[in-house]
């Protein structure tokens, strides 16, 4: 019998994902090209949820330009302002008071553990694992309350600012985050107990988008997706700012760059975020919590009720807010993402020239084509949940 | 007050001298503690490909552009680099022409072709050797380039979803109020020199 060649043709196909996927984090817009179920190539569209915060910030003075910074990394939006309070502060050339830089670490690193709880949470939902995400909430909300009670707002919080924080933490608010320091380890362990020695777990995410270390560098990698690979780079600990110097902390570092390894370091970075929240709580002292300078903090409530002066330093703070000598500044902090940095620059006046915000998110995102090609329909899904990218300040 | 000022010891800053030597560079000045060196764009390949292989900036985390109109070279090009083993950060500043094209380092640091894909969209500015020059944060069929300073801060064209055309329509920006721009420099800040003072500044 005469052999019969068949041939068949598969064509690949394109597929849009998101941006109204669930799985994309926001508005991600993908392009798939498909072989079957492989993914030959991946091509991000950003820009859905851009918004020219840049410009507008162009257009308002020093203090209005902070609640912008809530806006952009709105999981962890503290982190975000802090960038900006401390870009702002280098170009004036004041500093924080010891309590507001206390504060504003120990609010940094709450930031740090909300944002990895959502991170790890909407990861494990993105790959089938529904229970982490509603114990994740849960605990989420108890760290919002510490939010709300210090700032008044659970997520926008406007609570950094240039010279400070806007107000000192509520009485009783201490011992309550010391309380939190000694519950939260344990509910780690009970996420862990879900996740890290589970068998379907490990098999949608061990080995699944690796990168090596000479590649995440050249890529631009920075925070737990750089150290998951190896790089031991934490800002807090090379650049340290405010206070980071006098606490002590590990970083914890992957192996393989895989996406198991960065869900790891994102749970061993939230043990290491208590352990700086209760050595900034022993260390914290009673004390102003903005600068002494009316020119730069707005004087206190009672001082408006009989002082002229005090009245006019609030009136022409709240209206022209404070000038800002010309110069530049590239200002990081290492936010739960990475490196987020402002790039500042002033003229001499109440208004910023440029602010260019430097997101952590963008560099990462740039990678998936690289990261996914190979892997199947479903690796993406992981991978994207294991980069933890958020829209707000991809597309700022 | 005594009269006890020391004359401070002259430090040399090594890394200064460093990156002054180096082809290309025309200055190299501190400011607020970060190191910064101006460059032109003929110079800008071969003084990134020696940053990155002399001086281990392996990264570059940010490139930007600055507009500033009224200079000759209209726009600055910052490139915020970073050295993870030296633990040194460098900012390469680049001024640019109106309209002229800058060298792409995307063959140097593969992160950079979304940043230039922004700094295009954004600004305008070419880029020589960039493989992929659409825009990146602004909508499909965008004109413009919005955060040059001649470009306004409403936009020229607003988006909406029409339910009786069933479809989403662009359509020319209408103010209900019109754009307030708060002015609120005080004279006492802003003019140096009062009128009818100048002789003060000599």
């Amino acid at each position: 019998m005469p052999s019969v060649t068949k041939t068949i043709e598969i064509d690949s196909h394109t597929i849009n994902f998101g941006p109204q996927h669930p799985a994309a984090h926001g508005v991600l817009r993908l392009i798939l090209e498909m072989d079957g179920e492989v993914v030959t190539r991946a091509d991000p569209h950003i820009g859905l949820l851009h918004r020219g915060t840049e410009k507008l910030i162009e257009y308002k003075s020093y203090m209005q330009s902070v609640p912008y910074f809530d806006r952009l990394d709105y999981v962890s939006p503290m982190a975000c302002e802090y960038a900006f309070a401390l870009a702002t502060e280098t170009l004036l050339g004041i500093t924080a008071p010891e309590r507001a830089q206390w504060i504003r670490m120990i609010f940094a690193e709450l930031t740090r553990v909300l944002n990895h709880l959502l991170s790890v949470a909407s990861f494990a939902l993105d790959c089938g694992a529904l229970t982490p995400g509603l114990w994740g909430y849960e605990e989420r909300e108890k760290l919002l309350e510490f939010h709300e009670a210090a700032s008044g707002a659970r997520f926008h919080a406007n609570y950094f600012r240039p010279g400070g924080v806007a107000k000192d933490m509520p009485a009783g608010m201490e011992a309550d985050l010391a309380a939190w320091c000694a519950e939260f380890p344990k509910f780690v362990d009970k996420l862990e107990s879900l996740l890290t020695g589970n068998r379907i777990w490990k098999q949608r995410v061990v080995d699944i988008g690796v990168i090596s270390a000479a590649d995440a560098l050249a890529w631009g990698f920075s925070g737990p997706n750089l150290r998951a690979c190896g790089v031991a780079w934490d800002l807090r600990r090379a650049q340290p700012y405010d206070k980071y110097a006098e606490v002590e902390f590990d970083v914890p570092v992957g192996l393989h760059g895989d996406c198991y390894d960065r869900y790891l370091v994102r749970i061993a970075e939230m043990r290491e975020s208590v352990k700086i929240v209760s050595q900034a709580l022993a260390k914290i002292k009673p004390g102003p919590v903005k600068v002494q300078d009316t020119k730069f903090a707005p004087p206190k409530r009672a001082d408006m009720k009989h002082s002229m002066e005090a009245l006019i330093h609030h009136f022409k703070l709240y209206t022209e807010g404070h000038h800002v000598p010309a110069g530049a500044t590239y200002t990081v902090v290492e936010a739960p993402k990475g490196e987020f940095g402002v790039y500042l620059v002033a003229d001499g006046t109440n208004r910023p020239y440029r602010c260019k915000i430097r997101p952590t998110g963008f560099s990462h995102l740039q990678v998936l084509d690289k990261l996914s090609r190979g892997h199947m329909l479903a690796d993406v899904v992981a991978i994207i949940g294991s980069i933890d990218i958020v829209f707000g300040e991809i597309d700022r | 007050m005594v009269d006890n000022v020391v004359e401070p010891a002259v430090q040399v800053d090594e890394a200064l001298v460093a990156v002054a030597a180096l082809a290309g560079v025309t200055n190299v000045v501190r400011e607020l503690g970060a190191l910064v060196a101006h460059t032109t764009p003929l110079a800008l390949l071969s003084l990134c490909q020696e940053l990155r292989d002399g001086f281990g900036f392996a990264q570059v985390m940010d490139i930007c552009g600055v507009d500033w109109p009224e200079r000759p070279l209209r726009f600055e090009l910052v490139y915020n680099l970073l050295s993870v083993t030296r633990n040194a950060r460098l900012r390469l500043v680049v001024p640019v022409a109106d309209g002229a094209a800058m060298p792409s380092v995307t063959g140097i640091w593969p992160s950079a072709t979304w940043w230039e894909r922004e700094v295009w969209d954004l600004f305008g500015i070419p880029f020589d050797g960039l493989a992929d020059h659409r825009r990146i944060v602004s909508d499909y069929g965008f004109e413009g380039h919005p955060l040059r300073k001649d470009f306004p801060l409403t936009g020229y064209l607003e988006v909406r979803y029409d339910d009786e055309r069933k479809a989403i329509v662009y359509e020319k920006v209408k103010l209900t109020q019109e754009f307030r721009n708060f002015d609120f420099l005080s004279p006492w800040e802003a003019m140096t020199t009062l009128p009818g003072d100048e002789k003060a500044r000599g």
